[in-house]
């Protein structure tokens, strides 16, 4: 895990300082809230439906139990007990007071996190697979090159006025778990044909209300070379990038408009130029950062009790089928911890349960954890002797919902429950839908599922991603939801096309239900996901599910 | 024919606690949507969100919303947006609704 060092902590302890006399001089009437506002934002604080809303970044979706037990703390001291996590690695509090907001600060920067570039014409959060550093499937842990990037990019005064936002994501494994292609900048880790470490990089990929799948800019860039392309990356959009219109800002418009060639021909000009006259980071700087993402000490233990467990505790069993992921070690394991439990909350966590995790990683996970865009929590490094007390553990805390990739596990943002952008609610409807399915005993028999809510065109649900997305929207004064199909995630990742005219908050669960029976009917084998029917059958049989009617009056 | 005026009342959040407050006919801020002061035409409206926004050192972000009145003649949020404000988060029983 990457500590920080004595720049980082007088930097964020600095942060923290400044913010409480910004608030004091916006309470004693010395600023004004346009004043305010932007430097609320630039710690993460915006104003919601109810309250104020602390986002806290989460480095790559990496964390230490101390940590963890930090966030925990802030819920229960400043806020009602509970966080939720988010679909960038983040920590949102819901019901922070103003002047609490510098003590929390301060108590974050106590564990070495902050609230800073969570929002703003910034580089974002710098986000990652949830598996980095533990899954099987991995060329290179993805964390030091995102590290890097962090320190790079953090308060770098080229980056603070761009455009618009700027979200980097990055994969150590061909198997893409962190959405590349759907940000600005997607980076692949991969090798090329003499075994040297690299990255295959997309450009201009995005959800919103204008979804792109990212390009390739380049098929591989050495590993060396990182920042000073980022750099020519960052310089061609901060020339070109839109500035006249918010919703025409972010690079994926100018790459939509130039086209991939033209970005491709200024992205490398701009890079030899770079390159030649770029500082690089010192060896003693990157060994420093790699040092702190070594491999923990993994301990050797007989396994039997596991597979004993396995074959006698069907529960157990059920729970390793869904949650449970190959690690690099073979008597290690990574479990997803689903904070998807049945009629709760998408991606929320008690200061309770936060503890317990912080507890059980500390003792069973090498002191990791990792937060997954899919708003579960990860305890990455879980030796298989383990893995029954943790499930026991699990259980007791109400965490061992064993639905990890079912349709249950659904996304769903904040929505307008919380959210002053959205236009419907989202967690009531992911709520009745997780309820329905499991109710009915059927995540099981649908099989993997992705299904993903945003309660606006924002898509901070990544609705345009899931095989199944749902659109909140507002028609004529009520909460209407689109429905689109056929979306995907990984590197074949594919924007779902909206299927028909919404659908009232009533008619939404019988318009989910008729289409899932529908490819319980249609798929040709139970192995079939419901994306292969999908792709094989195309979208037809599943529109005429949604909209039986429609079919029999064009018919008729 | 013009289309009839829907009745207003100015809204915000309040600055220290973030909570929505809304304007009454005294000047001052309440918790709850039935002490607002009501816009009957779209002078009044103005004319409150006005000074309403004199307040700037306790609140943030004031706005008119739409309402309806019922026969008490007391006003109630339209839009569901509003109705969502006035209460709280449907998912948990926090905010507004707490209160009532």
């Amino acid at each position: 895990m990457y500590q920080y060092n004595q720049f980082d902590k007088h930097f964020v302890a600095n942060r923290a300082k400044q913010f409480r006399s910004q608030v004091m001089r916006r309470l004693d009437g010395s600023l004004s809230e346009e004043e305010f506002r932007p430097l609320r934002l630039m710690n993460g604080l915006y104003l919601q439906l109810h309250a104020y809303m602390l986002r806290v970044a989460i480095p790559y979706g990496s964390l230490n139990s101390k940590q963890m037990h930090q966030l925990a703390y802030i819920a229960k001291k400043y806020d009602k007990d509970y966080a939720h996590f988010t679909t960038r690695q983040n920590i949102q509090y819901n019901w922070p007071k103003l002047k609490d907001v510098p003590d929390i600060l301060d108590d974050l920067a106590q564990v070495d996190m902050h609230a800073i570039q969570t929002s703003g014409n910034c580089i974002r959060n710098v986000t990652s697979d949830h598996f980095a550093g533990a899954s099987i499937d991995e060329i290179a842990d993805p964390r030091p090159s995102a590290e890097l990037l962090r320190q790079y990019s953090t308060d770098h005064p080229q980056f603070q006025f761009l455009p618009r936002k700027f979200k980097i994501a990055i994969s150590g494994s061909p198997n893409d778990r962190a959405v590349i292609k759907s940000h600005d900048i997607g980076l692949l880790m991969k090798k090329d044909e003499r075994g040297n470490l690299g990255y295959e990089i997309y450009i201009g990929g995005g959800l919103g209300r204008s979804p792109f799948v990212g390009k390739l800019l380049k098929d591989f860039l050495p590993k060396a070379d990182l920042l000073p392309y980022i750099e020519a990356i960052m310089v061609v959009y901060n020339l070109n990038g839109r500035r006249d219109n918010k919703y025409k800002a972010r690079i994926k418009i100018l790459v939509h408009e130039s086209g991939i060639e033209k970005i491709k021909q200024e992205v490398e000009e701009h890079f030899i130029e770079q390159k030649q006259n770029f500082k690089q980071p010192s060896d003693k700087l990157i060994s420093a950062i790699n040092e702190r993402f070594k491999l923990p000490n993994f301990k050797q233990a007989n396994i039997d009790n596991y597979e004993i467990e396995l074959k006698q505790n069907a529960q157990f069993s059920s729970f390793v089928k869904n949650n449970i992921s190959e690690h690099k070690n073979k008597d290690y394991s990574i479990i997803s911890v689903s904070l998807k439990n049945i009629g709760e909350t998408p991606g929320d966590a008690t200061s309770d349960q936060m503890q317990i995790l912080a507890n059980l990683a500390k003792q069973y996970s090498h002191d990791e954890l990792r937060i997954s865009h899919e708003q579960n929590i990860i305890l990455p490094h879980v030796h298989k002797s383990d893995l029954p007390e943790v499930f026991k553990e699990l259980q007791k805390a109400n965490l061992a919902t064993n639905n990890i990739g079912l349709i249950s596990d659904i996304i769903a943002c904040p929505g307008m429950d919380y959210c002053a952008l959205a236009t419907a609610r989202s967690i009531p409807v992911a709520k009745q839908i997780a309820k329905h399915f499991n109710e009915l005993n059927l995540e099981e028999e649908i099989g993997q599922l992705k299904l993903k809510i945003s309660g606006c065109i924002n898509a901070c649900g990544h609705h345009h991603v899931g095989h199944i997305g749902i659109l909140g929207l507002e028609k004529q004064g009520k909460e209407s939801y689109q429905i689109t199909l056929g979306g995907e995630e990984n590197l074949s990742m594919n924007i779902g096309k909206r299927a028909g005219p919404g659908f009232s908050s009533d008619e939404l669960l019988p318009a989910i239900k008729r289409l899932i029976e529908a490819y319980l009917n249609l798929r040709q084998n139970p192995e079939e996901s419901f994306l292969a029917s999908y792709k094989r059958l195309g979208e037809k049989p599943f529109i005429n599910a949604l909209y039986p009617k429609e079919e029999k009056a064009n018919v008729a | 024919m013009a289309r009839k005026f829907i009745e207003k009342i100015v809204t915000a959040n309040a600055l220290l606690q973030g909570d929505v407050i809304y304007f009454t006919k005294q000047n001052v801020w309440s918790r709850n949507h039935q002490d607002a002061i009501i816009a009957h035409t779209i002078e009044q409206a103005n004319e409150l969100l006005e000074k309403a926004e004199q307040q700037q050192d306790i609140i943030v972000g004031a706005y008119l919303a739409d309402v309806f009145l019922d026969e008490a003649k007391t006003a109630s949020p339209l839009h569901f947006r509003e109705i969502f404000r006035s209460k709280g988060p449907s998912n948990y029983f926090h905010g507004k609704q707490t209160k009532t």
